[in-house]
């Protein structure tokens, strides 16, 4: 930890502390090496990579890539962070960095005081890793071996371990299938396995790459839910990428949209809306068919019969629109719809290109 | 020890799963029997053309075959240990997850393939030479401490053939398909091993070079220290001799481990 650590929060540093409270929605914003407000923490941080391409016989050109330029945030103790951006844009090489298993180009990086790179495996022992893509269990041994195998590896006390298992075991309802080879279980098997294995140790960082990736709606739910309770429960920092942006809307007060190396956004998700000019439609259906409906705040985008599509701002309120509408036109129902994110987050990327 | 405690568990594991490879253990002794009918046949040929050929009489040089196949898959000679399985690890991207891990890579392979060998030793090592034994006569020790002995050479053999895999699975970082490296390495190891031939029947310089090279103690150490060959100082002077190659390429080993590490995280995933 930080040897200028604010005193008042020193209880925290212990690790198998996990009665901390319920994180706190309005992020605290205290002196710049709070041990609970930094508990990640990135200045400037930089990763280049040289990459040689081949332009003949023996011949290759070197052409240095900046996959993450000067990024710099915060992670308090107990937040659930979405991290977004389209393939390439960065996000695998900053969990990277955050691991320790790739070394920063340049600025600073601390995980829980330790700098990653540098104590890789005493870091280890306090993270843990979730790929959507990949699996940390042992392909041809049953499940429940491949949780041996993490009790030893970590070093995880009896009782603790053994506590552990029973939780995830009952919570990813796993039970039946810790005696089945990880060869044969279903893909969303396969992901609670894993995410039951990154957590037998007590990890108080998750870091989650496509956690829900071509898991049915049943699967996706289920992991959610179990996410949630967790990180309420036992204050478990969550560090989440993810092409599902309902991941996010479900899960993730704050979102951060990373491009090209850099951080483009860090707030909450509403902000989002309004930095991307994004606008909510209201749904409106009328007693009967009239010409679109003619009021200030709102255009008509679409008109079906006696439905009409009307879009406004996402940031302003619906509530005076709706009284205008039902004040002068006769009102059957209306619905609001929110925006997608998705076309948020790539409006956003076409904004930043041309600029 | 925690950390010995999971190294034990990952070698059990290893000698378990290759355990349950029942009919590829069986068709490795049918295979390792055939072979070593037909070199000791050879071999009884040679040695009757060329008595006390590298140092052997007859039943020392059948004997010697036996004893390689014995060994053969015991120090990995053609291959097939670990290395399979992290090559193809580091060719997916899966070797990333083992980054992760709060454990040594080399370590835990080193632990997998002892437990491989273990098995091996057990599995395809006692069967051919009890059989070989039933067709000829050989010139096997009955005192126990040479038998220590030679299990104290095999181990440090294992440790070598080890090493120099791990280098070969390294590669794979580089040219992003270890086959090339793979075929190469296991000529070399089928060479230079002694397997085909001892390495003290060959001539002049090609001998000498044969004999300083590592692959040197993967079989022909073993089989010199098991047929007697090697008492004394001059025993403890072949341990450290493989020893020293042990704890030189693993160390080699280290540092591409360590180079290697830095570019797998390029490779996206």
């Amino acid at each position: 930890m930080d040897s200028s650590q604010d005193t008042d929060h020193t209880d925290h540093t212990d690790r198998t502390d996990h009665t901390d409270p319920a994180p706190d929605p309005h992020r605290p914003d205290t002196d710049p090496h709070h041990p609970d407000t930094d508990f990640i923490r990135l200045d400037g941080v930089e990763k280049v990579f040289d990459v040689r391409k081949k332009t003949g016989f023996l011949r290759s050109e070197r052409r240095q890539v900046r996959a993450v330029d000067s990024i710099s945030f915060t992670v308090s103790r107990g937040e659930m962070v979405g991290y977004i951006g389209p393939n390439g844009a960065g996000k695998s090489t900053t969990i990277k960095m955050l691991t320790g298993i790739l070394t920063p180009s340049g600025g600073r990086l601390r995980v829980a005081g330790i700098d990653p790179s540098r104590e890789r495996t005493r870091l280890a022992q306090r993270i843990g890793v979730v790929f959507g893509q990949r699996t940390t269990l042992w392909w041809d041994l049953p499940l429940i071996d491949s949780y041996r195998l993490m009790h030893r590896m970590y070093r995880i006390p009896d009782t603790r371990y053994a506590e552990n298992l029973d939780r995830c075991v009952e919570l990813l309802q796993l039970g039946d299938l810790l005696d089945v080879p990880v060869r044969q279980l279903s893909l969303g098997q396969r992901m609670r396995g894993d995410i039951a294995a990154a957590l037998l140790h007590d990890p108080e960082v998750l870091y989650l790459d496509e956690p829900t990736i071509g898991l049915d709606v049943v699967s996706k739910v289920r992991v959610r839910e179990f996410l949630r309770d967790l990180n309420a429960d036992r204050g478990t920092t969550v560090l989440l990428t993810t092409h599902d942006l309902s991941d996010i809307e479900q899960l993730c007060r704050r979102v951060m949209v990373i491009d090209h190396g850099r951080l483009m956004y860090d707030g909450p998700l509403t902000g989002l809306h309004e930095i991307g000019e994004s606008e909510r439609t209201l749904v409106v259906d009328l007693e009967r068919e009239l010409p679109p409906i003619d009021v200030e705040s709102a255009r008509v985008v679409k008109v079906e019969g006696p439905r009409q599509w009307l879009a406004f701002p996402a940031a302003q309120s619906a509530a005076p629109l709706v009284a205008r509408i039902a004040a002068e036109y006769p009102l059957v129902d209306l619905s609001v719809r929110e925006p997608d994110i998705e076309a948020v987050i790539s409006r956003m990327y076409a904004e930043k290109a041309t600029s | 020890m925690g950390a010995g405690r999971l190294y034990a568990a990952v070698a059990a594991s290893g000698f378990r799963r290759y355990a349950t490879y029942r009919v590829a253990t069986a068709a490795g002794v049918f295979t390792n029997t055939v072979f070593g009918l037909i070199l000791a046949y050879t071999y009884i040929a040679l040695w009757d053309e060329r008595p006390g050929l590298g140092g052997y009489d007859q039943a020392q040089a059948v004997t010697y075959v036996w004893i390689g196949q014995g060994l053969l898959s015991v120090v990995a000679v053609m291959g097939g240990g670990f290395e399979d399985e992290m090559i193809e690890r580091i060719r997916t991207g899966d070797i990333a997850i083992d980054l992760y891990r709060p454990v040594d890579l080399q370590a835990w392979w080193l632990a997998a393939d002892a437990g491989r060998a273990a098995f091996q030793l057990v599995g395809r090592g006692v069967l051919p030479m009890a059989l070989g034994g039933l067709v000829f006569r050989l010139a096997l020790p009955t005192d126990v401490g040479t038998w220590l002995a030679f299990l104290v050479a095999v181990l440090l053999g294992v440790l070598v053939s080890f090493a120099l895999r791990y280098l070969v699975a390294l590669s794979a970082f580089w040219f992003m398909d270890g086959a090339g490296v793979q075929q190469l390495a296991v000529l070399a190891a089928i060479f230079f091993s002694g397997l085909t031939l001892p390495l003290n029947a060959f001539p002049g310089a090609l001998g000498e070079l044969a004999r300083a090279l590592p692959w040197s103690a993967l079989m022909q150490t073993p089989a010199d220290v098991l047929l007697g060959e090697r008492t004394g100082s001059g025993l403890l002077r072949t341990y450290a001799v493989q020893a020293a190659w042990a704890v030189a390429l693993l160390a080699v080993g280290r540092l591409v481990q360590s180079a290697a590490t830095r570019r797998v995280v390029v490779q996206g995933g």
